[in-house]
């Protein structure tokens, strides 16, 4: 009898306490390595969960999020902390830079699910799941239209280090171009995802040498979007939205939907499977949208 | 023989009393950072109580810090040398690239000849002969590099402080090149997400430290590695070096004084030239026990911090704390490395943004180093009052005249 | 490819965009360095300053208050004032408490870097961009063939920085003012002795040259990029103090420096744009081997202030 009592108490204690902690709460935590609103990259895995968190209700989906981890042990003492805590279904390491850790945290941690890219690979794991965009999609859609749309035959790209979806979305650009018209296009990487006035500087020469279309990728291209601004050149962009900055030069947008294979993942992790496969935003799938600027 | 006891005491109580305006330094940075929090709708003493947490809170937490706390010792330890040496180095961050670079491409390479395939991914195969080729090799490199900096100064004139700013931009595209081409991972040549190499095998890794005081050992489930040991111990053998061998001096003498050091005899390019190596060697060291002792492989986001976790520019803050002895480096970079994985922590919790962390890290730096003054009033003042033999011989410290470019008491010379 | 198409009009101008922000901050790190303090601070006060400049053009323009040149002068204003307080904050830390400066300095920069993003992060948020400085066409001297590309289509903050340099040359060779800071980073022993008060003569350089740092970051936030991001200067204030040794603390010289590091760096640009096949990492590489090898191959040595770094304290 008593120790019935206590029994209730203890429970009735931690519904009070810990109302959040309810059962089919969906918790996820993320980092990224710029800022959730920097119009590239970091933003648009935020902008996934917040659309998630729209979706399921803010009673069955929670996330905590970190930016700015672009060192890679800062993101690795977050990352341990939330898959040693056990508070968390999902834990996203979002950057390439990451793969390691998460590979040795896989590994210590069985029973936690990890998902994390751009990359397809889950290391042999089934708690890893691995993600992708097919940049070159978007790239090519855009590139086309940049070469329909050029008037001087010449278009400028500004490229961070020429890897991952960067180097993607710039080839299927080159390719979408050379599938229209006979345009040249000038490709510069300048070798840093973030040194805003060498890739503003990247944009004059372009410009200087012609170009009357630009496009780019990573967080350094709001110098390029401001350089297309003043010289009534149009601009294409991808990765997220960045037709509000991109007013009166803006064209199209190729857009990460990464909730779509969020949601494929977190329905896989309620079913039990908590990882083991790799996943690749297509347009096909719609996880790669084309927004075209109003 | 009582009274000896007595006056010792109070040369400790002394050296306690120095510590005060440091504490009051901190107290202010603290006071600042309140306010900035304060104005961001967060509570000040919750989020320094996650910062201590995250610091300190856990065993985990505490490893963190000892891992973060490494490479900083390490380059500060470079630094030390350095600014004794009157050479201000700021290209840590390039001569821990160079270091890396190296030493994961020696680790690589006898990775491949001495370990077969099979058991490329095998637990507990440490091999010495790899560690220590890598760690040499790293030295060596990142000693090369920043020794190109003291030979630039001793003879073309060219100012170490803008030829280190320099190497370390180089020093980032050359990692840059080399992971998208030659070093780069055979397994993900067809397509690459971030320029890296392989990942080391496990008998070319610096193990992981575990303290046996209890069951499990303490820190068996955290990333402490064996670097810390590394680096402590090269902290004591370098206090030997400067303070008790006639290397040192020599390195010492031309910090204090170049003019005085060259009348005495002293050959004053090759130790400024020595003191640069040195400080390279260092910091290439603290870049590949990173490789091998944390991320088992070199990768880049393009950006020197990317990799190096700015710990080129911290070990400079940490071996000025440090007092420029080696071994104050040492609590100098824990500290640090607490501070930063603790805002951290801080951000996590209560959403506060990175960059406030940042900033505090800044007015904690300026604050401290300000502090210092009322330290050498203090320690001036009490010269002037007794002039026993126990009143530290910051005696000789007078700020005017005090070398470049460190003009630190040496109060350390009297221990 | 032949030379034609490297050595184009649009290089040259792309060279003297790009020297702009790096002759305001050197300059003004010659007039600290020249009267003994060593301000490594700079890039973070660049920040300041560009993000100071950057809001009060950004909310002027929003709200409409006043007039488009005002809004622009306000910006500068606001950039002159933040950085001339945080000048004054390295001042009071180097000289009247008498801080090692190259530990303060970076301490400077930190606290710069962070409040400059917080800041952003807090009041705008994301990417915005400002109306800023037009480039100025002139009458007649805008169409001269090349020359008016090259120098007669820039904005008025890239006059007023190449029109600081001999000024400030003048100032500190030709000036009592000059001369008092010379003497103070020479000797300042003996410039005490001759009245010249020593803490007065280096808290205005240094704000003088907190200032022109916070001048260098909004000719980034509102002549050149026309918005702000964190880190916007992506370290070049650091190039900046290094230009100060490259031109051994010469305005004329410095600002020499200034113009081959970003002549370099607006030929690679140019070279990759048209394509040349080497590796990209090389060409971004190459301003900064450049300024090393230029600097080995200089023949004359300037020496660095005697008191470069040292605090001064009154002997008793």
């Amino acid at each position: 009898m008593k120790k019935a009592l206590l029994l209730t108490l203890i429970v009735a204690l931690f519904a009070g306490v810990m109302p959040t902690m309810a059962q089919d709460v969906f918790r996820v935590a993320a980092v990224a390595p710029s800022a959730t609103n920097d119009l590239a990259f970091s933003q648009s895995m935020y902008d996934a969960l917040v659309a998630i968190q729209m979706q399921m209700g803010e009673d069955n989906f929670q996330f905590d999020f970190q930016d700015g981890t672009f060192i890679v042990d800062d993101a690795a003492v977050a990352l341990r902390e939330w898959a040693a805590s056990g508070d968390y279904d999902l834990v996203i390491a979002h950057g390439s830079q990451f793969g390691s850790v998460v590979e040795e945290l896989a590994g210590e941690f069985p029973e936690v699910s990890f998902a994390w890219g751009t990359d397809f690979n889950t290391f042999g794991m089934d708690n890893v799941s691995a993600y992708n965009a097919a940049a070159d999609q978007g790239g090519f859609i855009n590139g086309a239209m940049a070469g329909m749309m050029t008037r001087s035959g010449v278009i400028g790209v500004v490229g961070p280090i020429e890897v991952g979806d960067a180097k993607l979305y710039v080839d299927g650009f080159v390719a979408g171009v050379g599938a229209v018209s006979e345009a040249t296009v000038n490709v510069v990487y300048i070798q840093s995802f973030s040194d805003v006035p060498l890739a503003t500087e990247a944009a004059e020469t372009h410009i200087a040498n012609g170009a009357d279309v630009l496009t780019g990728t990573a967080q350094m291209v709001v110098g390029p979007i401001a350089v297309a601004i003043e010289n009534g050149a149009r601009w294409f962009g991808t990765q997220a939205s960045q037709a509000e900055l991109a007013q009166g030069a803006g064209v199209a947008f190729q857009i990460y939907k990464w909730d779509v294979v969020l949601a494929e993942i977190i329905a896989n992790i309620q079913a039990g499977d908590l990882g083991g496969q790799s996943y690749e935003l297509t347009l096909e799938n719609g996880g790669l949208v084309i927004e075209i600027a109003g | 023989m009582n009274q000896a006891v007595g006056t010792s005491l109070a040369a400790r109580l002394n050296r306690l009393v120095d510590f005060a305006p440091v504490l009051v330094a901190l107290l202010l940075a603290l006071l600042v950072s309140s306010v900035l929090l304060v104005a961001l709708n967060a509570d000040p003493l919750a989020a320094f109580g996650f910062m201590l947490e995250g610091a300190v809170g856990t065993e985990n937490a505490t490893a963190e810090t000892l891992v973060k706390a490494t490479p900083i010792l390490f380059v500060g330890i470079g630094i030390t040398i350095a600014f004794r040496g009157g050479m201000i180095n700021i290209g840590g961050e390039g001569q821990m690239i160079a270091g890396a670079l190296a030493g994961t491409t020696i680790a690589l390479a006898l990775g491949d000849a001495r370990v077969p395939a099979e058991m490329a991914k095998a637990p507990g195969a440490f091999d010495l002969v790899i560690v220590a080729s890598a760690l040499g090799g790293g030295f060596l490199a990142g000693a090369l590099y920043g020794g190109l900096a003291g030979f630039l100064k001793a003879y073309f004139g060219v100012n170490e402080i803008l030829s280190t700013i320099m190497l370390n931009q180089i020093a980032v595209q050359m990692m840059n090149f080399l992971l998208n081409g030659l070093l780069l991972d055979p397994a993900v040549a067809g397509f690459n997400n971030i320029p890296k190499t392989a990942r080391l095998v496990t008998a070319a890794q610096l193990p992981r430290l575990a303290l046996p005081l209890g069951d499990p050992w303490v820190f068996a489930r955290t990333r402490l590695h064996w670097g810390l040991v590394i680096a402590i111990a090269l902290a004591v053998v370098i206090y030997i070096f400067l303070w008790r061998t006639s290397l040192g001096y020599r390195i010492r003498a031309v910090g204090e004084n170049e003019r005085a050091a060259s009348y005495a005899g002293i050959h004053v390019k090759r130790q400024m030239m020595l003191a640069m190596f040195l400080a390279g060697g260092f910091a290439g060291l603290a870049g590949v026990v990173q490789v091998l002792g944390l991320q088992y492989r070199l990768q880049t986001d393009g950006s020197p911090a990317g990799f190096t976790a700015a710990a080129g520019f911290n070990g400079i803050v940490a071996a000025l704390f440090g007092g420029l002895n080696p071994i104050g480096a040492i609590p100098a970079s824990a500290f640090f490395g607490g501070l930063l994985v603790g805002a951290q922590k801080m951000q996590r919790e209560i959403g506060v943004p990175a960059s406030l962390i940042t900033a505090v890290n800044g007015l904690i730096v300026v604050f401290v180093v300000s502090s210092e003054i009322f330290i050498l009033q203090r320690s001036k003042r009490r010269v002037s009052l007794q002039e026993t033999p126990l009143a530290p011989a910051r005696a000789s410290a007078k700020r005017a005249d005090s070398p470049d470019p460190a003009d630190e008491p040496t109060a350390e010379e009297a221990g | 490819m032949d030379l034609d198409d490297i050595f184009t009009a649009s290089v040259f101008a792309s060279a003297i965009r790009l020297a702009t922000p790096y002759i305001f901050a050197a300059l003004g790190e010659t007039f600290a360095q020249r009267s003994g303090v060593l301000n490594l601070g700079v890039d973070g006060i660049m920040l300041m300053g560009a993000f100071g400049g950057f809001y009060a053009v950004h909310l002027a323009q929003t709200a409409g208050v006043m007039a488009e040149p005002l809004a622009l002068l306000l910006g500068v204003l606001v950039a002159l004032v933040v950085g001339g307080l945080m000048g004054l904050a390295m001042a009071f830390v180097s000289v009247t408490l008498q801080a090692k400066q190259g530990i303060s300095g970076i301490g400077v920069y930190l606290f710069g870097l962070g409040l400059s993003e917080l800041l952003f992060q807090q009041w705008v948020g994301t990417p915005k961009s400002v109306a800023g400085f037009p480039r100025i066409s002139f009458p007649i001297l805008t169409d001269i063939p090349i020359l008016g590309e090259i120098f007669f289509h820039h904005n008025l903050l890239v006059y007023v920085a190449f029109a600081l340099v001999p000024l400030s040359a003048f100032v500190l060779n030709r000036t009592t003012f000059g001369l008092m800071i010379r003497a103070v980073g020479q000797n300042p022993e003996a410039a005490d002795a001759m009245g010249v008060s020593v803490t007065r003569v280096r808290y205005a350089t240094t704000i003088i040259g907190g200032m022109l740092a916070g001048l260098a970051g909004a000719s980034l936030s509102i002549a050149l990029i026309n918005l702000f991001q964190q880190n916007l200067t992506a370290g070049q204030g650091f190039i900046a103090v290094a230009l100060v040794y490259f031109g051994g603390w010469r305005p004329l010289a410095v600002a020499a420096g200034a113009m081959l590091f970003s002549f370099v760096n607006a030929l690679q640009l140019q070279i990759k744009v048209i394509g040349a096949d080497i590796p990209s990492e090389f060409a971004v590489m190459a301003p900064y081997v450049i300024t090393i090898v230029a600097l080995v191959f200089a023949t004359k040595r300037q020496e660095q202030p005697t008191a470069l770094t040292k605090p001064y304290e009154r002997g008793e």
